[in-house]
């Protein structure tokens, strides 16, 4: 028990100040990483700031000092006990060059999940335009009206510069358009995860039976040519775009779902909540350029630019597409090699980074 | 309703000791999100006027910078005030609310754009509905972004000192005469029933008549039974005026007495941590 609270107050606040002065450093200076030494003071001081809590709470007169004193414990909580990798200083180019392709194939299964429903649903509608002509009408947005005509009509207007003489002067703002769009798409995407994935599957399987009535229609009315150069340029980038947003869903709802898995629900959701952003994040990257090349270039057809040049456009994309996300960030980077250096044996094998550099 | 709804988040280190954080209602977090909302559209009607700024530049530009700055601006806002901002945006440093980490670790960037990214859902079907339904299922009050993030709201309430000063202003005490007793009592009082007596104090104008002689009644009994005073010092003074000398003595220390658990002036010494760490 406190005898001379006073007399306890005025003992123990030099300790609270340094404890202050080191959470206020460490809160905000990133890069700051106590050396052994100043981590044993910190946990001294953390340890001595506890046990003034335990012994404060016995004084009900004393609010202000048990709410400091809860303010100060719970910060030095947070710094001592958290597990997770310190944020450091933005990097994004190593983000996106390392840690997305990393992230996306650590995450791969949901992905070819994704792939597999919208393939699902690109067979279904494309079998319903074969068996059934008027599936189209039904089907078919509003937003896609456009489609609903004849293909051969649609070429011939477009080959004549219809729509690049629409958009004369206005490609920026098109491409604007289809930037927030797209990345709103694959936000609800992700967002739909919370249903369990029932809201991302729908996603997937109602734009895959939308690709497979428009793919089909074109083909079966003789321009699959067309339709490669038209879609490729953008569409290599812009689907897989989709794709992503969309494992990054399922991920969510394999998390919530937790089937096979002895982790608790909160520890699930901790360990898929940065994969989740990371991946959001790359999707945006991507839809951005995806919506540069739909704006100035899909748009523009024989005989301003052959057909060939567009898809080998599309397929060069798709080809450095699938290679950066297969091989980015293989190796490890910089500051892992020096971790590696510093913790050569069963530390560097622990860590689940390192561990993930080195697969 | 879910039963075990709190409205503390108690976190039990491992060296055992509890610390509470008081958690955020809908109605409180539902007035921040109107006042982030109305900040949103002032700066997306801010960013939107800018982009005409280029328009003599390139018209086409300026169309294509009205679409995509107020789009960034509505996700990007919640994400980037919560980052860089420790958890706060505009709406809940009015209302003095905090995100923080359900378990009370650090604030992860991830949790933050994870939380925010996930209320499109939340807001369903109208007005944050969904998000709404799930704070009141949920015993923490989280939305379902919150759940996902692993994320609470927490209040930061600004705690005012009970102004004794004011209470006891011009009052004769007349158990200041014996100092020994007083000291006697304050050895003998609970941190526990202090709280009470000054509590009832400061409340006393809101009690009904006879709930205030009953509740001064019972009070200043428990406290006749921990000290024995003179005759003459009790003698014709009322329960409550027996409980506010107790209070007095308890709480306010005199120049020269030893100071009392919790006595005012040790808040006051406090003010300049304090005032730092808010």
């Amino acid at each position: 028990m406190i005898i001379d609270l006073e007399k306890f107050v005025s003992a123990e606040r030099p300790h609270w100040d340094e404890l202050e002065r080191l959470l206020n450093r460490l809160e905000n200076e990133p890069d700051f990483v106590p050396d052994l030494a100043g981590l044993r003071r910190l946990h001294y001081l953390y340890e001595r700031a506890s046990s003034d809590l335990a012994r404060i709470a016995t004084f009900s007169a004393e609010p202000e000092v048990r709410r400091y004193l809860e303010n100060l414990v719970a910060r030095a909580y947070g710094e001592i006990h958290e597990t997770r990798k310190k944020a450091h200083r933005l990097r994004p180019l190593e983000w996106l060059l390392v840690t997305f392709p990393r992230t996306f194939r650590r995450r791969a299964r949901a992905f070819w999940l994704a792939t597999s429903l919208m393939l699902a649903g690109t067979v279904v509608g494309a079998a319903a335009l074969l068996f059934e002509p008027d599936a189209k009408a039904m089907l078919m947005p509003r937003m896609f009206a456009n489609h609903l005509g004849d293909p051969a009509k649609r070429v011939a207007e477009e080959e004549k510069g219809g729509r690049s003489d629409q958009l004369s002067g206005r490609k920026t703002t098109f491409s604007a358009q289809l930037m927030r769009n797209n990345i709103q798409v694959s936000i609800n995407a992700l967002a739909l995860g919370l249903t369990c994935g029932v809201g991302t599957i729908i996603v997937l399987f109602y734009n895959g039976i939308i690709l497979g009535l428009v793919g089909a229609d074109y083909v079966q009315a003789g321009f699959g040519r067309f339709l490669a150069a038209w879609l490729l340029p953008h569409g290599s980038i812009e689907i897989p775009a989709i794709l992503i947003a969309s494992q990054a869903g399922l991920v969510l709802a394999a998390a919530l779902i937790g089937r096979g898995s002895r982790e608790s629900l909160r520890e699930r959701l901790r360990a898929a909540a940065p994969d989740l952003a990371t991946l959001i994040g790359g999707v945006a990257v991507m839809l951005v350029w995806a919506g540069f090349i739909e704006a100035f270039l899909s748009q523009y057809h024989e005989p301003v630019l052959p057909y060939e040049v567009k898809i080998a456009f599309g397929l060069v994309e798709l080809g450095a597409l699938v290679a950066f996300l297969s091989r980015a960030g293989l190796k490890p980077t910089k500051e892992e090699r020096a971790q590696l250096g510093t913790f050569p044996t069963a530390d560097a094998a622990a860590s689940p980074t390192l561990s993930r550099a080195r697969s | 309703m879910n039963s075990a709804r709190t409205s503390t988040l108690d976190i039990r280190t491992p060296e055992g000791i509890v610390f509470s954080l008081p958690l955020a209602g809908p109605t409180v977090r539902f007035l921040a999100f109107v006042i982030d909302l109305s900040t949103v559209m002032v700066v997306t009607q801010f960013v939107a006027s800018m982009a005409l700024l280029v328009v003599t530049v390139s018209p086409d530009l300026a169309r294509a910078l009205r679409i995509l700055l107020p789009f960034v601006v509505q996700v990007g806002y919640g994400i980037g005030c919560e980052w860089f901002w420790r958890g706060q945006t505009v709406g809940k440093w009015i209302l003095r609310l905090r995100v923080m980490d359900a378990q009370g670790l650090r604030l992860q960037p991830s949790q933050v754009v994870i939380r925010n990214l996930l209320r499109p859902v939340d807001q369903l079907p109208l007005l944050g509905l969904v998000g709404a339904v799930a704070m009141f299922l949920n015993r923490h009050n989280q939305r379902l972004g919150d759940l996902a993030a692993n994320t609470v709201v927490v209040r930061m309430p600004r705690l005012r000192e009970p102004d004794l000063e004011q209470m006891f202003a011009g009052k004769y005490n007349s158990m200041r005469e014996h100092p020994h007793l007083g000291a006697r009592l304050r050895q003998r009082v609970t941190p526990a029933e202090a709280a009470v007596a000054l509590q009832a104090l400061l409340r006393r104008d809101e009690l009904d008549p006879a709930a205030r002689v009953e509740l001064f009644g019972a009070i200043a009994a428990q406290f006749r039974e921990l000290v024995e005073f003179p005759p003459d010092v009790v003698e014709g003074i009322t329960d409550e005026q027996w409980v506010r000398n107790v209070v007095d003595v308890v709480f306010r220390a005199r120049p020269g007495e030893s100071p009392a658990p919790g006595a005012g002036g040790e808040v006051g010494e406090l003010a300049q941590p304090l005032a730092g760490q808010r």
